[in-house]
């Protein structure tokens, strides 16, 4: 084991994982926080707590993640290079191995043009790749960047992001065997509406053998509404959402019971696909649904390893 | 070439309020060829604040001249008796230009009648886009002569992002995406393998990031 956390002993015992994301408040209310651990904790392995998602900030990750592990949920800490340095992610991987959090989520982070403060100066000191790369190097070789020794464990399971939907799409298994490459012991992948894209992105990650390198859990965004859909095919950079998928949610009588179908079929199909050890539900402002969606595609009661 | 946008008259005619005598320095160099502070725009600018001046009933002296280059002491020397009958200088050369002033000449007054915005090249008449970030360790070998410093919006040395749709950047269709761009070219001269590495952590000393730079050339030294 490389972290012993839940989400590690899940996958590695080859069971089908859930995840899901909760994103902080923006303010003060650790309750809002809590009641997302306390909705989500039997229904998934580990959540997620997101990084000043979309460049707005929130309460830290970090507090995030210390909240809901004192709600008995498993958290896993997403950090972005966009508002870090070096030094302060190092701090902070330091920090949250000795609050007892064991899993990391590298990323680069939206740009900060897209968030609340868009004139602040964006960091990017090292990038999502480089990132994994030092806190494998902190967990394996007990070392910081520049070779200093570090006193005690990092036990971290190491995760990555994947978009098969941004371009250009060739080189998105190129880079996701760089991302495993340089030690993302799991992957969670941008949300798909494009099955068709995502299984030909899936075809090439099992050519080159990446699906028994790392774990990939498959990305879900439940749609609440047409608008939602529409919004996210015409805005959203980085994601790839179908017109019929628009159209379907258009002509429903009930767009949100519509959208629980949807995702449930996606499920369906992506259990059906080579590779994918599990899934990693974003319900972004509809946590509520999630409970739903885990229990209706069979995946409940969540294992106890 | 370093582009150089000049202020709008406003702001400027508002840094100049109440000053009696002063002189428009443009440059000949970089600033003349970003149309923004060559000898023409010197003398452009001066009628222009002339002009806002008359019509505050604010009547000063503003006086244009130019010198080849406002980053060499010896040409900046060359205007020293105009500057030395002004009360201001207002230079439209970039901020090296500007400051130079300011070192050469400690008494007098220097306001800045430019942004300096980056090291780009001339794409097409009346447009100019950045192409180099001055980081000082070119890596323009490893990514097929396009710089991922200055051109990627996060600075990815192991691009693309997520946010690369059809060629452009997350942050706007009016931008292109370098990573693409790269990919592209590099795939085009066969190269593509050369992307299979992890790019390693960048060394942000030479960019500037170790304090101010200099650079020294012994062998020419006087």
């Amino acid at each position: 084991m490389k972290s012993g956390s839940n989400l590690e002993k899940i996958l590695a015992s080859g069971q089908f994982a859930v995840t899901a994301e909760a994103g902080p408040p923006k303010g003060t209310s650790a309750k809002v926080v809590q009641r997302k651990g306390d909705l989500l904790k039997f229904c998934c392995d580990a959540m997620n707590v997101t990084d000043n998602q979309t460049a707005i900030v929130r309460m830290s990750s970090l507090s995030g993640c210390v909240l809901l592990q004192n709600q008995g949920v498993e958290p896993i800490l997403q950090m972005v290079v966009r508002d870090r340095n070096r030094l302060a992610l190092q701090a902070d991987i330091l920090g949250a191995a000795a609050l007892g959090i064991t899993n990391v989520l590298c990323l680069s982070g939206d740009h900060q043009k897209f968030g609340n403060h868009p004139t602040a100066k964006g960091v990017y000191d090292i990038d999502s790749i480089q990132f994994l790369q030092m806190v494998k190097q902190m967990r394996d070789q007990h070392s910081f960047l520049n070779g200093e020794e570090i006193s005690g464990e990092v036990p971290m399971f190491i995760g990555a992001a994947a978009n098969p939907f941004a371009d250009p799409f060739e080189f998105r298994v190129a880079r996701l065997a760089k991302k495993v490459a340089a030690g993302a012991d799991f992957i969670q992948t941008q949300g798909i509406f494009d099955m068709s894209r995502f299984a030909r992105w899936m075809e090439g990650v099992r050519e080159k053998g990446l699906h028994e390198k790392t774990y990939i859990l498959a990305g879900l965004i439940p749609i609440k509404s047409v608008g939602m859909a529409r919004y996210m095919r015409n805005n959203v950079s980085g994601l790839s959402v179908p017109q019929e998928l628009v159209d379907r949610m258009a002509n429903s009588d009930d767009p949100k019971e519509e959208g629980v179908k949807i995702c449930l079929e996606t499920i369906e199909q992506l259990k059906e696909i080579e590779g994918i050890h599990g899934i990693h539900i974003m319900a972004v402002a509809w946590e509520d649904i999630v409970p739903r969606l885990v229990e209706e595609s069979g995946l409940m009661p969540r294992p106890v390893v | 070439m370093i582009t150089i946008e000049r202020k709008k008259i406003e702001e400027i005619a508002d840094m100049i309020k109440g000053l009696n005598k002063l002189l428009v320095l443009g440059c000949e160099t970089c600033a003349a060829i970003s149309f923004s502070g060559g000898r023409r725009q010197v003398e452009e600018l001066c009628a222009g604040l002339r002009m806002a001046r008359e019509t505050e009933g604010d009547l000063a002296e503003i006086v244009g001249d130019s010198v080849a280059r406002q980053c060499e002491p010896e040409f900046v020397d060359m205007a020293g008796d105009k500057i030395a009958e002004a009360d201001a200088i207002l230079s439209l050369a970039c901020g090296a230009g500007v400051q130079l002033i300011a070192e050469r000449f400690p008494d007098k007054i220097v306001l800045p009648g430019s942004n300096t915005t980056f090291i780009g090249v001339t794409e097409k008449m009346g447009l100019w886009t950045e192409r180099c970030a001055g980081c000082g360790d070119c890596l323009l070998d490893k990514t097929a002569g396009l710089c991922p410093i200055a051109r990627c919006a996060k600075q990815l040395l192991n691009g693309p992002c997520g946010g690369s749709m059809e060629g452009k950047c997350e942050i706007s269709k009016d931008v292109n995406c370098v990573w693409q761009q790269i990919i592209d070219r590099l795939s085009r001269l066969g190269q593509l393998d050369k992307l299979a590495e992890v790019f390693p952590v960048k060394n942000w000393t030479p960019a500037g990031h170790g304090g101010p730079r200099k650079y020294v050339r012994e062998d020419l030294k006087s």
